[in-house]
């Protein structure tokens, strides 16, 4: 059998969802800087709003720019189709608002980025969505913590910010024995460096406004549905398995056998939240995915670099990276990121939080900012920042220390950033 | 809806509308490893527009229950069972792939029973390789890919797909993972089974449409328009840069045509 060969990833990257215009003959994605779309006639525009054809209404709900990122997305996950939205914040949202409601809850990983803590722990319960946050490791926690009203599975690829591996084999494995599916926010590994769909993860998010942009010039966030869960089978969403009188009566899962969850995301979440993004941002971030491949080489080999010198130094309490035998999920990240464990990490300074002050503010190369996933690199110090909210307790249960740092590795010149780090913690001792 | 057919529960998406027998009836039958969701935007628009759908899941596919039938001809007298069983004396039967070779054995062997045949993606013999055969009985997986990558034209679409964020090809293998093991290596045999194409396509009496696909790998054009000369009263319409998939990748383009030649 001679077996046709598919496009690789790195191909995917440069050419999913597009192809030259036409008309124009404009190689790039044209930026489709329209809020609407002309109907063709009035049994087009009917058809366009029943969902009996394809194409654009509004760019709220979908835009061609936005629809060529997508597309690129789910061919790098392996899924079955995207939606781009505001921020990444705003795909957990709708990626939570899409499957629970008033009397849910969401089992979670306790390894959590900040701002999805917040959402989930004080936001969320507003609107009687409650959360359990589980230790991510404690695989029996995750099963204990299941009730009946229990909606989704929740954890990131690699916590944020203890670099706690999700075991997304054994996680999905307790998801799916239950009829849940399992949600991941692989923003730190993106599909270059694992596709939680090839492990078990049902639905996959990113804040693309990390490594997929890369640049750090837009927000935007990317909902990804690997088409792989039975909703039907589950009979725990109605949302999806029965008629829906927001949107023509229609029920999603007859409409669609792998895609029921996109189309009821798209035509209540996007519609009625409204978290869309500009065409112009998904432009730019398309950019970003151009060289993805290239740029996460780059990264886990700086990384790498910079972990092996911190590892050597006298004023480094500990580093917290998945790559190093020291790291608890040394074994698992071996397995799931063969390519490499990204290009964010924590490490403890001795001396606590003045020594965390002295060594940030001796950098010159790295950048102090509550960011990650830029081409250049970043620091920040979490207890002060991204976790100011969490109590003490809460964020020694996340794994973080009053003098934790959090380097985001960039694509400078290796040699300049460990020149920057050695002068860091050589003011760090003072 | 879900019907009783041969004592198996038979399922139809009826397009969002509730099935009216007092309607012109339409049929939609799927390939081989797929379901009534490849026809999603066809069967709803035709729907809307005056049919009575029926996007079935042939038995074994989908919700359907029971097991995929053996043969071309099982799954045609199948068909004739579940249009009584839905109270529907005739019906236009539009088919895809495996599908279209059980509406060309029915419009031949059933002529009261249908009123015209669109065939996509279809050519006769619609033989498998034996490798592939075999693939399919005892390699699903790797048979998935080559089936998927032969189905489709391209990679990606201008400017993207017609159904904003969807990733076609992805959707199809996935649409294809779901459905249960042993489905794919009856399919696909029951396709390479298929002796009577030339024989039936002579004896159908009704218009039929012939709607191919100008870059499909899976059934090429050429085969299919030979199979087209067999029918008496047929056309053809060549999408010239579709594949196999051409309700996925070309579904304004496949309505359109379908549009006319239910209306002529």
């Amino acid at each position: 059998m001679a077996a046709p060969r598919s496009l690789q990833f790195d191909t995917l990257s440069l050419h999913a969802g597009q192809r030259p215009d036409p008309v124009t003959g404009a190689r790039a994605v044209p930026i489709y800087f329209t809020t609407s779309f002309v109907f063709r006639d009035a049994d087009h525009a009917a058809a366009l709003f029943n969902m009996e054809r394809g194409g654009h209404v509004y760019s709220r709900i979908s835009n061609p720019t936005n629809a060529v990122l997508e597309e690129r997305v789910a061919a790098l996950e392996g899924g079955v189709g995207a939606i781009a939205t505001a921020s990444g914040q705003a795909a957990l949202h709708l990626a939570v608002a899409t499957i629970a409601g008033a009397g849910s809850h969401v089992v979670a990983s306790r390894a959590l980025y900040g701002g999805s803590h917040n959402l989930l722990s004080y936001t969320l319960p507003r609107f009687g969505v409650e959360t359990t946050f589980v230790a991510p490791r404690d695989l029996a926690a995750w099963k204990k913590a299941i009730r009946p009203n229990t909606r989704l599975l929740f954890g990131e690829t690699l916590g944020n910010p203890g670099l706690d591996v999700l075991d997304i084999p054994s996680v999905s494995a307790i998801a799916h024995a239950a009829k849940l599916p399992l949600l991941v926010d692989a923003t730190f590994t993106t599909p270059y460096l694992l596709k939680p769909f090839d492990h078990g993860a049902d639905l996959v998010y990113h804040s693309a406004t990390k490594f997929l942009g890369g640049h750090g010039v837009a927000i935007g966030g990317v909902l990804v549905d690997g088409g792989t869960f039975d909703w039907e089978a589950s009979g725990k969403f109605p949302e999806l398995t029965e008629p829906y009188a927001g949107f023509h009566g229609m029920d999603f899962q007859e409409e669609s056998t792998v895609a029921a969850f996109l189309l009821r995301a798209r035509r209540e979440g996007l519609r009625d939240f409204g978290a869309c993004m500009s065409p112009a941002s998904a432009f730019q971030i398309l950019q970003g995915i151009e060289t993805l491949p290239l740029r996460m080489q780059r990264h886990v080999e700086n990384t790498r670099k910079a972990v092996e010198f911190l590892s050597k130094q006298a004023a480094v309490e500990s580093i917290a990276y998945p790559g190093l035998p020291s790291h608890p999920d040394h074994e698992l990240a071996k397995k799931l990121l063969p390519r490499g464990c990204g290009a964010v990490f924590s490490f403890d300074l001795k001396g606590g939080r003045a020594a965390g002050r002295r060594f940030i503010e001796a950098l010159r190369v790295f950048s102090h900012l509550a960011n990650v996933g830029d081409a250049k690199s970043l620091v920040i110090h979490p207890a002060s920042t991204t976790h100011f909210r969490m109590s003490d307790a809460a964020l020694a249960e996340a794994g973080i220390g009053p003098g934790t740092i959090r380097l985001s590795i960039g694509l400078e010149d290796p040699e300049d950033l460990i020149e920057d780090l050695a002068r860091a913690l050589s003011a760090a001792k003072d | 809806m879900e019907l009783r057919v041969a004592g198996e529960t038979a399922y139809a998406y009826t397009g969002g509308k509730v099935f009216d027998p007092k309607l012109p009836a339409l049929v939609f039958i799927h390939g081989g490893e797929q379901d009534h969701s490849v026809w999603a935007l066809q069967s709803r628009y035709l729907a809307h527009h005056g049919y009575a759908v029926l996007a079935l899941d042939l038995p074994g596919h989908g919700k359907s229950g029971g097991a995929p039938l053996a043969g071309i001809e099982d799954i045609a007298g199948w068909i004739v069972a579940l249009l009584d069983t839905a109270k529907v004396s005739a019906a236009a039967l539009v088919g895809h792939s495996m599908g279209s070779l059980a509406a060309l054995e029915c419009a031949a062997r059933y002529p009261q029973r249908v009123s015209r045949i669109a065939l996509l993606g279809t050519a006769f013999p619609m033989r498998v390789s034996p490798d592939l055969l075999q693939a399919t009985k005892h390699r699903e997986s790797e048979a998935h890919g080559v089936i998927n990558a032969w189905s489709h034209s391209a990679y990606a679409h201008y400017p993207s797909n017609p159904g904003p964020g969807f990733w076609v090809i992805g959707a199809n293998l996935r649409l294809m993972q779901r459905q249960k093991p042993g489905v794919l290596h009856a399919d696909f045999a029951a396709c390479d089974g298929y002796n009577r194409g030339f024989e039936r396509a002579a004896q159908v009496k009704c218009p039929a449409l012939f709607l191919l696909g100008g870059r499909d790998a899976m059934t090429p054009a050429r085969a299919g328009r030979d199979l087209a000369r067999a029918v008496p009263n047929s056309t053809v319409v060549t999408l010239d840069s579709a594949g196999h998939n051409l309700m996925g990748e070309k579904p304004d383009e496949a309505l359109d045509a379908l549009v006319e030649f239910l209306r002529a």
